[in-house]
């Protein structure tokens, strides 16, 4: 197949067009009053264009990822050109209009026209005529070319019968859903090919795979005067690939959205699962006609559109479909009116969110607006103009306008809605929509009528005992190990906390491990990355919700009050009194049976005799039991494996669920009834995560209860048997809420069912049966294999040997002699330390050999790999040097702080002396290091990670860098942040992460400034003016979907993309992470390797692979697989006296590697000589593997998957990781092409490197004005680069460079300025201004000619001064959300913030003049806030877990913000700030002083060492000791 | 779990020995035990490895890395360190059918592959250990549990050291009826006569017999097979036949002069000394009273013999190793397990120090020939000192020694198994050393015939014979049963 054939729905090679993510730029611009121009559409055009960095082009730079405008209905236009083509138009209104993407074949448009053109007839409306649309493609990529489809308009006159305009629309729906149906029927690959952008008779959509420059010269047709529009709409899409699709471009019908749904999967099966409850009066008898809701393979935005659209066609207002989806957080102590609460949590028994970064803007064509997520992941600013004009965009600046006439500058924020409607003519604020809709129905009543708590039921009058006799058996029966016990259960148990652990994982998949497994092994977790954010659930607990409803559901189209009867639950963890309180409410005789609602238990168990036939059955009979249930009125249906015994085997708990969770979604009843399940088996986090995740939606894990009172009777576990079972039900609400929060979603209900996992090692047709939808790439066992290992459970639990007195003992997590396999094993560690340390290649070889051979290394995919015999090996001689091939390789990031500075410069030390590169990992890196020593050893890091923390990311640690990896995911802990507890922040720990020795450091979950693709890009861009000779490299983790990702940050102008394995290692992570969190390189590398080669982006980036590469066999599998560059971790730490003690996270490493312990790291016996060894040995292995395959030198070796083959006999299916994608013969394998940053179109470069020139030269004073405007993107970065390169850390004199701007500065501004440079900006700027401020000074102040207050509108954009580390600035107005998160040492002076302003704020100084948002310096450890807190209000809005609110009340303190305050209006001209100050000893006691308490103690006891005489640096350690004693 | 910082806390402590001076003059067992504080804070220093190589039973290096039994070590310090006594027993008798011995006896390779040994004096494992089974037996909680039910099924069990007990353990445990003859007088092998009663009570070893014996194993002594029953019988009445015979072959010196009297092989200086102990019969003991006494061979057997000259009021002792002095323990830097042999001093050493002054141990001497009085009788032996270069022995010229001695112990190893005969006539196969040949189920080429220990291993340590017995054991139950059931505790896997 040529790629030109290809469609997008193609599933082929490990690539999976569900993973296909996009993101973008979105704007409007409407007239309040409804005035219809062509200014309107043709300025919306402009903003597009100005919004081009937030799209993406391909491998073309002519071909766009996706462009288009929604316009009202030009009607004027054409009237005019449709009496031309011979037709005319009634009055507007009176007819529609479709505009269709047909296929360019004749034969077949003919075909869907007809077909078109018949719907029409039958449904009563009246045909007009045809209009081309003129096109004009001239400037359009090969690849946007080559799927252009025919683009054609249809008139459509309203038809007699019809009332008003909204029942219309419906038929036009109508018309549109069932001619597609009876097209594709006709023709199953014309669903694709027949396309209506928009059919309606109030809008428009002009749309396509084009560039933003290319929609108005592709469309003629929006260029004409004649066409006018009240409002328009633009959208620009960045998706992670370029295959050519035109469908999926924005806006569509009813909303343009920039962000992601990361529950998707879940919404669209619920979807699924509740049309065959669909009733509309609305639609009557043409409701099958428009099912299913959900089209099939659109995009995330698609099916958010094609939902809303339903609910609106079917009798809701916009706003109120809106608010469903998009629900608002609620959380104890906000502020939210009862109806709408009620409203909420009406709306909650309906549908769960849909939930992800989200900035939609949406219209029906009279009423248009912007509704922001919960989390307020998006940007959108919007300003308002004294004519009346609304200007709304991801950007502020993206239209020229008269700052004079400027009434308002606003941004959406989190949860809340921005709607101007046109027949009104006015702009509606976001509390009078929502009370509107919220008192439309008295919803508070339904709910007190219907919703009861499962508190209400009374105690039964029989619960469960535990049963001390069998407990052992049926844990057996279970797979219960000892380990689990030890390790797993026993923190949550007796501290309600999950297990961590630290280094990687080396134990084999469970496919491939020869012990018995329970199913839930083999479910790998996903999470978000680039294209969405993770959410720190424990910082930002406020937008996440753990409510769960039980019962069965309505008809979501009309919704009665009857709906909302559902049982609220405490939790998804039923205890067993809860659960008996669920089963009687089946006895409809007594008193549980006045609830109403009808529970039944099913049997989940099969025959022991009947072996695997007998599981089958069993299933089969469940779910024929379960929709006999519901049809007999049941509604809540309780799976249960109590009555498990001799005979009868427990089915495995989540096959089950899930099996009957699919069959009812297929039956279409699944949301008739509620469906808990009852069962031993669950115990883990991650069991319970999945059972949620395929459909349960609440679970009594019995056995675990049983398990806590075992233990106490046995005295394993000493604490009270109530407490325990308390705890342990929080260890596992806690680690479920984080584990959806890795993907990115904040409420449990919209996590049930969202099937965010992928597997390895099921077989497919099983899969697709009872796990449908669930990434399954390699195949594996089926149901056979899955009932032998119950039964073998079984056999022991029940004919058990003579000497089973105990459990198994497991060895998952530590190595056990009877136990899992590991690759680190006490033979690998002995001679891999022996052949390093002595340099022994021999040695090696036998350590080499032990790992690689076949019969014991297939715990991993590689090891199922083997080479082709090849005819033409060559001597070794002829193959590159091993000096060549050790610039290749890398060590992993490990930070100074995880490991010693003993080990963490051993490893520079080492790397450096073979050509190789080490990693700062997130710690930051002392500037000591970066001068060579005598010997001409360096211990500088080539590699200078940026991570989430952005722990000592400054201009002058981003210069000392050849390459700059940023941070995404981690392989043991993808999608998580990471926490250094205060005992390990050492004084010299704290010095290179700009911190105080003492106190606790968070990095937070996302990065704040990446929240999709096109943040990721702009960072990327940053990064690179901060260091132009760096490579910018991106870290992902190998999981389904990572090609498509890592394609889209080949977009994004990443140089290097490194794919990590989920085995990598860690310094401290929970252990259901460290095990179950992502997929083996294998698979991430291939993916990868073939998404890039197919979207001709391969040529482009540096592939790199890390993750337990351990040999030299492994390095040459990753080259083949289409590795450029290596990285080891584990393996050189061992040589360097690691011994796989796993204590990291206790700071009590043995060795020295792995500890800040001074005792400790005294015994720390590492050489760099070790390390240095072991990566020439596995250069030199390379070679010998290379020579006996032909490969001279690396590069001719990378992606030559030709001489690879599967192992026989496995059982498991490679075939996709080998499948070489058809591309043409010159497609490059490996990079040969740089990245186009284009910085020559920097203002730094265009005119402030010459302005600044002098003062780089020799230090001498410069200042200028100029103009900037928001394309203009990290403004100041690349002369900061070039002062810090020349004056090091300490920059220059303040206020050397003095420049001045005048506009809307574009992202970024200022970003890591060093010391003695001051930005000054009059106007506005965009997101991430200051970001990573080192030393330099910015002060923001709207325009002179502006009319309105600063301290009531907004100024500066989302997470202002993320990362900062010294400097200050002053801002004139209001800021986004997120303001100086991850501060830790620029004192900042501002007017109000948005919500969750310091955040992780770790040192400096912040003053907020005005209002803040919510969750004010959650997770803030350092610094100190001072609020002007006027109107009482800011205790209510802080979070209060870390910090202590007092008044200012030290001399010192009231000096310096009195003296910041001065300097704010000196510098920024603040009235407000003039106002504060006039009123001085009034307003003095209005602040109120936030400083987190930790901190304050530190200080406190500085404070006291230095007035007991002690030097600074004795003070600082004695605090730490003082502290942490 | 556990003390993570203990090792930071505490110091490996000394194990209570009593006086060397004092404990000479009596055959008592001279260990005893740390107060229960001191145990705690010793079992509060196991760090709780990811990897536990005290666990691990390889050989490595043609060392042993690690506790063959694979006991638990971990956990049960952990639970020492709680104080959970009866926990930590149920743990170690998982593993490990006779503590009471191995916490004795064994040299305690787990010791010697402690990772806190890298840079620190190892965990006291071996200490914890036999703490914690002298517990079990003080509280009451190790009683005969005969077998619920018996399958009929009959096992012989020829010899009666560790692995023909361990063995004849497992397998009655899982129901089998198990009878083991021993050619001695008393059920235990080196157990009973080959280690003196001051390193091992013959009563703790009596206990542990009278307890299997309870449980329903029969035992019977001077039951020399082939001699006092048939192989005929033995073949008729068995379903299976475990070979657990020992490899008591001792490596001679032939030598001019070694027909000498007062040359004797240390095992039968050894098993004579306690047998005079235990018996009133009338055997001729070999007495060194007021002798010169020379020991050749620097291993445990060799202590054990000074020890025991020692005891019975030697003149002089002296004890030969050809070896060189090991070096003092030192961090290695060729990585961890390196396995370098370091200098020990054991308890027969530091007595012979209290008594004479001096460490016995001469090293670098290699024994040239023996010398007569004329009448038979030894009087003298002649040395030369020796270097080893490249592992290459070299006699240094000129380096010739003369020394006076009335007793001469040959302590310098086993070379092998029973009298080819013995297995010719039972059909099994051997190698040249009278080693039996087995299979990794420990099965000889006869189907229903299996071995354990040193008999198919050659000498070895008594944890390799309690493992080997076990997996012998297994494997016969599941020769008996055709299927296997048995719990893999016992693995070699890494």
């Amino acid at each position: 197949m040529l790629e030109s054939d290809l469609t997008f729905t193609d599933d082929y090679g490990l690539y999976d067009p569900q993973f296909e993510h996009d993101s973008c730029g979105v704007g409007l611009i409407a007239d309040i009053r409804g005035r219809k121009s062509h200014q309107i559409v043709k300025d919306c055009l402009s903003i597009l264009c100005r919004m081009e960095h937030r799209g993406a082009r391909g491998a073309e730079e002519n071909s766009g990822d996706g462009a288009g405008i929604l316009t009202q209905i030009p009607h004027k236009f054409f009237v005019d050109e449709c009496s031309r083509l011979g037709f005319d138009l009634p009055e507007p209104g009176e007819y529609a209009v479709g505009m269709f993407f047909m296929p360019q074949g004749e034969e077949k448009r003919d075909l869907c026209q007809n077909i078109l053109l018949k719907v029409i007839h039958e449904e009563g409306q009246r045909f007009l005529g045809w209009r081309d649309v003129p096109t004009n493609n001239a400037t359009l990529g090969e690849t946007a070319k080559g799927s252009q489809p025919f683009i054609r308009q249809v008139f459509i006159g309203k038809g007699d019968g019809i009332g008003d305009n909204a029942h219309f629309e419906r038929k036009l729906f109508v018309i549109r859903r069932w001619a597609k149906e009876l097209i594709t029927r006709a023709e199953k690959d014309l669903a694709e090919r027949f396309y209506a952008a928009s059919f309606s008779s109030k809008t428009i959509v002009y749309k396509g795979m084009l560039t933003t420059e290319q929609v108005r010269e592709f469309y003629p047709d929006l260029l004409d005067e004649r066409f006018e529009s009240g409002l328009a709409l633009v959208h620009s899409r960045f998706s992670t690939n370029t295959l050519p699709n035109w469908n999926r471009a924005q806006p569509l019908r009813y909303i343009a959205h920039n962000g992601e749904i990361n529950t998707l999967r879940g919404n669209v099966n619920w979807m699924h699962a509740r049309e065959k409850r669909m009733r509309s009066t609305l639609f009557g008898d043409d409701l099958p006609k428009v099912l299913h809701v959900v089209d099939d393979d659109t995009s995330d935005s698609g099916a958010f559109d094609n939902s809303l659209e339903m609910f609106t066609l079917a009798g809701r207002e916009l706003p109120h479909a809106i608010m469903m989806m998009i629900p608002e957080p609620m959380f104890e102590g906000d502020r939210m009116s009862d109806e709408k609460r009620a409203f909420y949590e009406f709306h909650s028994c309906l549908i769960e969110p849909w939930d992800g970064p989200a900035s939609i803007t949406f219209t029906d064509g009279e009423i248009i607006g912007g509704v922001l997520d919960r989390n307020g992941l998006r940007p959108s600013r919007y300003c308002v103009t004294k004519d009346g004009l609304v200007v709304m965009a991801s950007e502020t600046g993206v239209l020229e306008i008269d700052q004079a006439e400027i009434v308002k500058k606003g941004r959406l924020q989190p949860g809340k809605m921005f709607l101007i409607d046109t027949r009104a003519g006015r702009i509606v604020d976001d509390e009078e929509i929502k009370h509107k809709v919220a008192i439309a129905q008295p919803y508070r009543q339904w709910l007190d009528n219907n919703l009861i708590s499962i508190n209400d039921i009374p105690h039964p009058p029989f619960v469960h005992e535990p049963d001390h006799e069998t407990v052992l058996a049926r844990q057996r029966a279970f797979g219960y190990t000892d380990e689990e016990l030890r390790i797993l259960l026993a923190p949550m148990f007796e501290k309600g906390e999950e297990a961590i652990g630290s280094m990687g994982n080396d134990t084999p998949l469970a496919v491939l491990s020869k012990k018995p497994q329970l199913i839930y092994n083999y479910f790998k977790q996903l999470f978000a990355q680039v294209t969405n954010p993770p959410i720190d659930a424990i910082r930002e607990e406020i937008v996440t919700s753990t409510d769960t409803m039980i019962g069965p559901e309505d008809n979501l189209l009309e919704p009665v009050p009857a709906c909302a009867r559902q049982i609220k639950l405490n939790s998804f963890i039923l205890n067993n009194v809860e659960l008996e309180k669920l089963r009687l409410l089946g006895e409809s005789e007594s008193e549980f049976g006045k609830f109403g609602f009808k529970s039944i238990t099913l049997p989940m168990l099969f025959d022991r005799e009947h072996g695997a036939k007998g599981l089958e059955w069993a299933l089969d009979g469940l779910c024929h039991l379960a929709s006999k249930a519901i049809e007999d009125g049941y509604d809540i249906l309780i799976l249960s494996d109590r009555q498990m015994s001799e005979y009868r085997v427990p089915i495995p708990a989540l096959l089950a669920v899930s099996a009957v969770h699919h069959h009812l979604i297929r039956e279409g009843t699944r949301t008739h009834c509620g469906f808990v399940l009852e069962s031993g088996e669950p115990r883990e986090v991650h069991h319970f995560a999945l059972l949620l995740g395929y459909g349960a939606t609440a679970i009594n894990p019995y056995l675990a209860f049983e398990t806590i009172h075992d233990q106490i009777l046995n005295r394993e576990l000493e604490i009270d048997e109530a407490k325990a079972e308390k705890n342990y039900t929080k260890a596992v609400n806690k680690g479920v809420v984080k584990i959806l929060s890795k993907m990115g979603i904040s409420t449990i209900q919209s996590y049930l069912g969202a099937q965010v996992f992928e597997i390895l090692g099921l077989d497919k047709s099983f899969v697709k049966r009872y796990f449908t939808r669930t990434p399954t790439r390699i195949g594996g066992i089926g149901l056979d294999a899955i009932a032998a290992a119950s039964l073998e459970r079984h056999s022991r639990a029940f004919f058990p040997d003579a000497n089973a007195k105990n459990l198994e003992l497991g060895g998952n997590y530590q190595w056990r002699s009877a136990g899992e396999a590991h690759r680190y094993s006490p033979q690998s560690i002995h001679l891999l330390q022996k052949a390093c340390r002595t340099g022994d290649f021999s040695l090696f070889r036998r350590y080499s050999d032990l790992l690689n051979d076949q019969t014991k290394q297939q715990g991993t995919l590689r090891g199922l790999l083997k080479f082709k015999a090849v005819p033409n090996a060559i001597p070794i001689d002829d193959i590159e040097p091993v000096e060549e091939i050790l610039k290749r390789f890398k060590t992993g990031a490990m930070s100074y702080g995880s490991i010693s500075a003993e080990a963490h410069e051993s490893l520079a030390i080492a790397m450096n002396r073979v050509g190789g590169r080490s990693n700062t990992g997130e710690g930051g890196e002392d500037e000591e290091r970066y001068t060579p020593a005598e010997n001409g050893d360096s211990r500088i890091s080539k590699i200078k990670q940026v991570a989430s923390g952005r722990f000592g990311v400054t201009s002058h640690y981003l210069v000392n860098a050849e390459e700059l990896q940023i941070k995404i995911a981690q392989g043991a802990k993808p999608g998580e942040g990471g926490q250094l507890p205060g005992n390990k922040i050492y004084p010299w720990i704290a010095k290179t992460r700009h911190s105080t020795p003492g106190v606790g450091l968070i990095s937070p979950p996302p990065h704040h400034d990446i929240y999709s693709i096109e943040d990721l890009s702009q960072l990327i861009f940053d990064l690179k003016n901060a260091n132009e000779k760096a490579r910018i490299s991106v870290k992902l983790v190998s999981e389904a979907g990572v090609g498509t990702v890592a394609a889209g940050v080949a977009k994004a102008k990443a140089e290097v993309i490194l794919i990590s394995g989920h085995d990598g290692g860690t310094g401290a992570a929970a252990q259901t992470s460290i095990k179950h969190a992502g997929v083996p390189w294998e698979l991430g590398l291939a993916e990868t390797h073939q998404t890039l080669l197919r979207n001709k982006l391969r040529g482009r980036v540096r592939l790199e692979t890390d993750g337990q590469l351990m040999t030299g066999r492994d390095v040459v599998i990753a080259a083949l697989l289409g590795a450029e560059e290596f990285g080891f971790s584990t393996a050189p730490l061992v040589t360097l006296g690691c011994v796989l003690m796993r204590v990291c996270h206790l700071n009590t490493c043995p060795v020295g590697v792995a500890t800040q312990d001074p005792r400790l790291r005294t015994k720390f016996s590492g050489d760099p000589q070790y390390a240095v060894n072991f990566m020439q040995f596995i250069a030199e292995e390379m070679r010998e593997f290379m020579a006996e395959l032909g490969f001279r030198t690396v590069n001719e070796m990378i992606g030559r998957l030709d001489v690879l083959e599967e192992v026989e006999g496995s059982g498991l299916d490679l075939s996709k990781i080998l499948f070489k994608p058809e591309i043409a013969a010159d497609t490059p394998n490996f990079q040969q092409t740089k990245q186009d940053f284009a910085l020559e179109n920097t203002l730094d470069k265009r005119e402030l490197l010459e302005i600044c020139l002098p003062a780089l030269m020799h230090d001498a004073k410069v200042e200028a004005s100029l103009k900037i405007e928001n394309t203009d993107r990290a403004v100041g970065t690349i002369v900061g680069s070039h002062i810090s390169r020349k004056f090091g850390s300490k920059g220059l004199p303040d206020d050397t460079i003095k420049l001045h701007f005048a506009g809307s500065a574009g992202q970024s501004f200022g970003a890591f300025v060093p010391h003695g440079m001051t930005l000054t900006l009059e106007g506005d700027s965009n997101d991430y201004i200051g970001k990573g401020l080192s030393g330099g000074k910015i002060v923001v102040f709207p325009s002179k000619a502006a009319t309105f207050a600063p301290e009531d509108n907004i100024i500066i954009g989302n997470a202002a001064f993320y990362g900062a580390t010294s400097g200050s600035a002053y801002i004139s107005g209001v800021s986004g959300e997120r303001f100086a998160v991850r501060n830790s040492g620029v004192d900042l002076v501002i007017e109000g913030v948005g919500d969750h302003a310091c955040e992780y704020m770790t040192g400096g100084t912040v003053i907020i003049l005005g209002q803040t948002g919510k969750n004010f310096a959650a997770g803030m450890s350092g610094g100190i806030a001072y609020v002007f807190d006027e109107f009482d209000e800011f205790p209510g809005l802080c979070n209060k877990q870390m910090v202590e609110l007092t008044g200012i009340d030290d001399a010192d303190e009231i000096e310096f913000v009195k003296d910041q305050v001065f300097r704010h209006i000196e510098l920024a001209g603040s009235p407000l700030a003039t106002a504060i100050l006039l009123d001085w000893d009034n307003s003095v006691s209005k602040f109120v002083r936030v400083i987190p308490t930790d901190y304050r103690v530190v200080l406190d006891a500085q404070k006291r060492m230095i007035a007991e005489g002690l030097s600074k640096d004795d003070a600082e350690l004695a605090a730490f000791e003082e502290v942490t004693a | 779990m556990g003390k993570t910082t203990g090792f930071m806390e505490y110091a490996r402590t000394l194990p209570i020995l009593g006086d060397a001076l004092s404990r000479i003059g009596n055959w008592s067992e001279f260990h005893d035990h740390l107060p229960e504080d001191e145990l705690r804070n010793q079992g509060a220093r196991c760090m709780n490895c990811g990897i536990p190589f005290c666990h691990t039973g390889r050989m490595m290096n043609g060392a042993t890395i690690g506790c063959p039994l694979h006991n638990l070590i971990p956990e049960w310090n952990d639970l020492v360190f709680r104080g959970k006594w009866r926990e930590a027993y149920e743990r170690l008798a998982l593993t490990n059918n006779f503590p009471e011995f191995t916490g004795r006896v064994c040299p305690a390779p787990c010791e010697s592959s402690c990772v806190l040994g890298i840079n620190e004096d190892p965990v006291m494992i071996k200490e914890i250990e036999v703490s914690i089974v002298d517990r079990a037996f003080d509280d009451g909680w190790i009683v005969p549990r005969p077998p619920l039910d018996r399958t009929g099924k009959r096992v012989a069990i020829i010899g009666s050291g560790p692995a023909g007990l361990a063995c004849a353990d497992e397998l009655n445990k899982h129901g089998h009826t198990v009878t083991v003859f021993e050619r001695e007088d008393r059920i235990g092998g080196l157990l009973m006569y080959g280690i003196p009663n001051m390193k091992l009570e013959k009563s703790l070893v009596q206990r542990r017999v009278d307890l299997l014996a309870a449980e329903g194993i029969e035992f019977r002594t001077k039951a020399s097979v082939g001699t006092d029953i048939s192989l005929d019988e033995l073949k008729q009445d068995f379903d299976a036949i475990v070979l657990c015979c020992g490899a008591p072959k001792p490596r001679d010196l032939q030598i001019e002069g070694r027909e000498l009297d007062g040359i004797h092989f240390a095992m039968d200086f050894l098993t004579h000394s306690t047998k005079t102990l235990m018996t009133d019969d009338a055997i001729t003991p070999i007495d060194v009273k007021d002798k010169n006494v020379i020991v050749i061979g620097g291993g445990d057997t060799g202590t054990d013999c000074v020890g025991t000259a020692l005891r019975q009021g030697c003149k002089s002792v002296v004890q030969f190793e050809i070896m060189p002095r090991p070096a003092d323990r030192t961090a290695t830097h060729d990585g961890w397990l390196s396995t370098v042999r370091t200098f020990q001093v054991d308890y027969g050493q530091s007595e012979a120090e209290a008594v004479f002054g001096d460490d016995p141990r001469e090293y670098s001497v290699l024994t040239k020939r023996f010398t007569s009085d004329g009448r038979g009788n030894l009087n003298g032996l002649e040395t030369v000192a020796v270097r080893w270069d490249a592992g290459q022995l070299n006699e240094i010229v000129g380096a010739e020694n003369f020394w006076q001695v009335d007793a001469v112990f040959l302590a310098m190893g086993f070379t092998g198994g029973e009298d080819t005969s013995f297995f010719n006539d039972l059909g099994v196969e051997t190698d040249k050393n009278s080693i039996v040949t087995v299979n990794e189920s420990k099965q000889t080429n006869i189907s229903n015939i299996f071995a354990a220990g040193d008999c198919e291993r050659g000498q070895s340590l008594i944890v390799w014979a309690i493992a080997d017995g076990r997996r012998a054991a297994a494997a016969v139950h599941s020769f008996l049963l055709s299927k296997s059931k048995l719990s893999a505790i016992v693995s070699d896997e890494i």
